[in-house]
């Protein structure tokens, strides 16, 4: 063996620690921020999904039997001229979203184990209990029921922050779902007589919840991704999610001495208003977009007529939930109306029309 | 206060048992009756048996884990720069980071893709839980790895090839390697894909070598941040083994998908293989300046994560419940490995090619050489000669390696199935899928590619099987190309307009960087479009030919 070492040529790999071509080329220079400068998320997130129209050489290498590529604008009955516009508005990545996962679980943990410390669950109003087992525990299968639509939903986005954005969106839901069960599974513990399986049993069979039902699995039956996505934040959250956690649960617990269930579910609307931020941003880029502005437009109003008239139905066989406590302070037709009017703001700030299915 | 008297004693409260939540919590699923859900994923798989969740963890739990996890990591990060870690780091290590890094965020985010695959075919909502888990595993993988190349890009010496990184990705021979990993993931039949070419092969199997081999590596070179960051993805996998066996132990029970089943073990080992041990090979073995004597190669490395640990323990039970596991591709893995020089051949088209990487390959030395020769016997007569030329060719006004005659090599083909180059020229082997000639660097690629990811399997229908498709030989996007103006499209320039991003040393010093002008004058060739052009006695000679090899000049 001949000897063909030379020195090390650099002692330091810092930077900084020599000047030459590229030495200060430190950011990524591979897409357009949204703002003046890129933001973390943003550089976590975008084009990390690539596509033949962002870099992708070879194009798709595998794909569908039928040709389809691992991933296809065709996905969804939207169009766009410019899939890469979107930027989540929550802007978040994975540390942002364990922080605020584990800072709620960790509120509602507290929350639960200081009521039962102090006995609250055995001071709640018997007739609320009831309404608590039958009812918050139907609607958690809802819940459960729009996270695993958004689950299967963010398979087949066309960029990597429409699907970031709607696997966010699962995870809250997921996580709503779970707390909701094992916050009733908590107060059992406390309260006896309390029916843990009456909440499905009522999702299944009571009339009141066969709306709901109905409409949640609209939402998981779609095949459209984007209509997946459009149903829960758009039409079903405020029409059903909404007008049941805050026009029903929120409103009315305290007169029946529960104050914690109203934070409990508190957290689903503190995530509710980060995914409607999301899907609002992107469903109005949508609508003004120069090419198909007008046919998406199209589109949105035919989705919130198909899921808005299952929402609104939903809505109706819920309002005998209203009469069932024993205190009444809210009423079924104030709760709607504010939540037709939340539908309406929703719908303006997007620019679409929503009144041929909320007027009927 | 007596001395058994603690806070949590005292505070202390009877709660859910585990196991009462997560039976709770998989209660939240039921069959829907009035709008069915759409298989939209196809599969020619049945799933009769509901599988189990293993794991028993709800987000209540996972949450908070995860974020203290996260949370040393980040720490780490800052103790790192606290520490002036990338003063005593090994550029050599790092370089090769640009490659690693560019890559393994798309198949991290695939694989939380395809928990919609499964997450919608497995029957019983217990899996679901652990799908859902893994989905934001991956989504944090996928963001944290991100993160980590962002760090590497401001504190590392040389950003040049981080700046460009997902743009590189999309268009360097490399890491489209890489891609055929990810898109396996989410492409095709949803259970070959997100089920056993993810999670019982690559996540059970290659994650360790991945994942615990290579940051042992980066230690070694100064980098303690790689692994930092991925011990601490790995501990996710844990979950992502069990997900994969729970549903895998589904499958099983049913003996009509046992065929299907021996099909894509084979497949997806034979691909993790010849894509994983090419790249993660390299890697360790050159992209470190450890030549430790006592510390284990990647061949040994092999033989502890994959053999025993996989093959043996994982693999081989399969066949009690009437699996045929191809016990000769495990073999012949092996062989390639310490008998067929593949990760030595791999480390060598990656240098000749350097001039269209995003990152700089340094020649190996002679601590190298004895280090290797110590490990693999017989090493030097075959890559010594090799790596001197490299090192004689570094320098600017050198005619690159790639180009040069009086070196010896012989361009490779490129296999249409793992995409790696055909480097052991004696398996190199062709074939007509659909009228047309494709070239492919083993028997089993062959067989994956004409057999496997077809519309029929040993006479039984598999209309779900996914298809090879796009430009996969890399180097037919450039046949006929001025080097220089391919090395311009693909955006390999640094911000000077002239300088390469990729250079085949580690000086950091103008006046030694290839610029443009010092590569240009050469033409790049598609092997495969040349190949096709023959005739079939002439493609017979010609892979003959190729099979004998080649032999790299004594360099005087």
């Amino acid at each position: 063996m001949s000897v063909t070492e030379t020195p090390s040529p650099q002692k330091s790999g810092a930077a900084g620690s020599a000047t030459f071509a590229g030495s200060d080329s430190r950011k990524y220079n591979y897409f357009e921020p949204k703002g003046r400068k890129a933001s973390h998320y943003e550089d976590m997130t975008v084009d990390v999904q690539p596509d033949p129209e962002r870099y992708l050489l070879q194009d798709w290498i595998i794909s569908f039997a039928d040709g389809t590529p691992t991933y296809d604008k065709t996905w969804t009955a939207l169009k766009s001229s410019n899939w890469h516009q979107f930027r989540a508005v929550d802007q978040e990545w994975e540390r942002t979203h364990y922080q605020r996962q584990s800072t709620i679980v960790g509120m509602i943990s507290n929350l639960i184990e200081n009521g039962r410390r102090s006995g609250a669950p055995k001071r709640f109003d018997r007739a609320w209990v009831k309404v608590l087992s039958d009812h918050l525990g139907a609607y958690k299968h809802a819940e459960f029921g729009l996270g695993t639509a958004t689950m299967q939903a963010q398979r087949y986005g066309y960029t990597q922050m429409i699907n970031n954005a709607i696997l966010t969106n699962s995870s809250y839901k997921l996580r709503f779902s779970q707390d909701l069960t094992l916050y009733l599974g908590e107060l059992a513990l406390d309260i006896e007589g309390i029916d843990l399986d009456a909440g499905k049993q009522h999702w299944l069979e009571d009339p009141i919840w066969q709306g709901t039902r109905h409409a949640t699995e609209a939402v998981m039956g779609a095949t459209d991704y984007l209509e997946q996505y459009f149903a829960t934040n758009i039409v079903f959250e405020p029409l059903v999610g909404e007008l049941f956690r805050s026009g029903f649960v929120m409103q009315m617990a305290a007169a029946q001495n529960d104050f914690m269930t109203p934070a409990v579910v508190a957290a689903a609307e503190g995530d509710y208003e980060r995914n409607l931020a999301n899907a609002v941003e992107l469903f109005h880029i949508l609508v003004l977009d120069p090419d198909h502005g007008d046919s998406n437009r199209a589109i949105l109003v035919q989705w919130m007529h198909k899921h808005g008239s299952l929402a609104l139905d939903a809505a109706h066989h819920l309002q005998p939930i209203w009469s069932q406590p024993r205190v009444k302070v809210a009423q079924f037709a104030d709760a709607l109306d504010l939540a037709k009017n939340r539908v309406r703001a929703i719908a303006a700030e997007i620019g679409f029309d929503v009144r041929a299915t909320l007027d009927q | 206060m007596p001395d058994s008297l603690t806070l949590n004693k005292i505070t202390a409260q009877k709660g859910m048992s585990i196991s009462d939540a997560t039976r709770r919590v998989a209660d939240l699923g039921w069959t829907p009756s009035y709008v069915q859900e759409a298989m939209t994923f196809p599969t020619d798989y049945k799933i009769k048996k509901t599988p189990r969740d293993p794991m028993k963890q709800v987000l209540r739990s996972y949450f908070p884990m995860q974020e203290e996890k996260d949370n040393r990591v980040y720490g780490a990060l800052d103790a790192a720069l606290r520490g002036d870690m990338f003063r005593n780091v090994q550029p050599r290590w790092v370089e090769w980071m640009k490659l690693f890094l560019a890559i393994i965020p798309f198949p991290e985010i695939s694989a939380a893709r395809s928990m919609a695959m499964v997450g919608r075919l497995a029957p019983g909502e217990e899996l679901r839980t652990g799908f859902a888990m893994q989905m934001v595993d991956e989504f944090r993988h996928s963001t944290i790895q991100m993160n980590l190349k962002k760090w590497y890009m401001e504190n590392y010496i040389d950003p040049a090839g981080f700046d460009i990184t997902e743009a590189a990705f999309g268009k360097c021979y490399a890491s489209t390697i890489g891609r055929q990993f990810a898109e396996g993931f989410v492409t095709g039949d949803a259970i070959t894909s997100a089920n056993i070419y993810l999670t019982v092969v690559a996540e059970t199997a290659f994650t360790n070598t991945l994942f615990v081999a290579m940051p042992s590596e980066a230690a070694r070179n100064g980098d303690y941040a790689l692994p930092t960051v991925f011990l601490s993805v790995q501990s996710d996998e844990s979950r992502h083994i069990g997900n994969g066996h729970s549903l895998l132990m589904s499958l099983i029970n049913d003996p009509d998908n046992h065929l299907l089943l021996e099909r894509d073990i084979k497949y997806a080992f034979w691909q993790n293989h010849a894509i994983v041990d090419a790249a993660i090979g390299t890697f360790v073995e050159y992209g470190t300046t450890d030549r430790n004597k006592n510390k284990e190669s990647y061949a040994e490395l092999w033989h502890r994560w994959i053999y025993e640990d996989y093959y043996r323990t994982y693999m081989l039970p399969l066949e009690k419940y009437g699996i045929k596991i191809h016990h000769d591709d495990v073999a012949a893995a092996w062989d390639r490995i310490v008998k067929k020089n593949y990760v030595h051949k791999t480390a060598q088209f990656f240098s000749v090619g350097w001039s269209v990487n995003f990152w700089r390959i340094e020649a190996q030395t002679e601590r190298d050489f004895e280090w290797f020769e110590h490990k693999y016997p017989g090493w030097y007569a075959e890559f010594g000669n090799y790596w001197k030329w490299y090192e004689k060719l570094s320098h600017k006004g050198e005619t690159q390696v790639l180009f040069n005659a009086d070196v010896g090599y012989v361009y490779p083909h490129r296999c249409w199935s793992c995409m790696v180059p055909c480097l052991i020229r004696e398996d190199f082997t062709y074939d007509e899928v659909d009228g047309q000639t494709y070239t492919y660097c083993s028997e089993t690629c062959r067989w994956t590619h004409k057999v496997a990811f077809a519309a029929e399997y040993e006479g039984r229908p598999t209309p779900a099987m996914g298809r090879f498709s796009g430009r996969r030989e890399w180097e037919t996007c450039y046949d006929g190309w001025d080097i220089a103006d391919a090395i311009t499209d693909l955006g390999f320039v640094r911000n000077d307009g002239k300088t390469l991003v990729p250079q085949p040393h580690l000086h950091f010093d103008d006046s030694k960087m290839w610029t443009l002008d010092d590569v240009r004058g050469h033409q790049l060739g598609s092997p495969l479009l040349n190949f096709r052009s023959l005739s079939a006695e002439g493609k017979a000679a010609a892979a003959a030919e190729y099979r004998k090899g080649f032999v790299i000049n004594p360099l005087n």
